[in-house]
């Protein structure tokens, strides 16, 4: 891991650390009752402040995995250069996509 | 997520099988693991930023995860 990717993970690791607490106080609120698709939607919908919370969370969560799991894979199965940037990629963008996708799903559309 | 708003009994098929207790008890393991990781965490940036000694940063990570679980399970109770 060079010092770019590590300044990274440690400045990532800093946003996420309000935004975990936060999500786990809402979730153990939020699971009180069961959940539902309704209420999700209910507690979601068009809001810019879920948008803003959960947006950033992605964006910070994908690049913070990326990064350690390149750390893991080249560590245990020995990637390197190419291979090892190019399955980084793939999990950076795979998880912004399926993130994304869950919170524009919920809040904005 | 996504379901809520295309497939919503999808969804609430889904979230109503998560209610089986082995799911609950994954969920425990799943949220236990993101506590020791966020608390490992903030315990290795004290160790890289701050120029304390190891026991120190150790007993601070304790005692933060200690008074954590607390407010967390008083939390639990009156929520």
């Amino acid at each position: 891991m060079n010092i770019r990717l590590y300044v990274l993970q440690r400045i990532t690791a800093l946003i996420m650390a309000p935004l975990t607490l936060g999500h786990i106080a809402v979730m153990i609120y939020a699971v009180q009752d069961g959940l539902s698709a309704s209420e999700i939607l209910g507690r979601t919908q068009g809001s810019i402040i879920w948008f803003l919370f959960y947006g950033t969370f992605v964006v910070a969560v994908s690049i913070h995995a990326a990064i350690g799991v390149r750390v893991i894979v080249s560590e245990t199965f020995k990637f390197v250069g190419f291979t090892l940037d190019a399955f980084a990629w793939f999990v950076l963008l795979a998880m912004l996509f399926m993130g994304g996708r869950a919170v524009l799903a919920v809040t904005l559309l | 997520m996504a379901l809520a708003l295309t497939e919503p009994d999808r969804l609430d098929g889904f979230l109503s099988w998560t209610d089986t207790p082995i799911v609950k008890l994954a969920e425990f393991g799943l949220v236990f693991l993101l506590a020791v990781h966020f608390f490992g965490g903030l315990r290795l940036m004290a160790l890289e930023f701050f120029p304390w000694s190891t026991s120190q940063k150790t007993l601070a990570a304790l005692a933060i995860a200690s008074a954590f679980l607390v407010a967390t399970i008083f939390f639990l109770q009156v929520i």
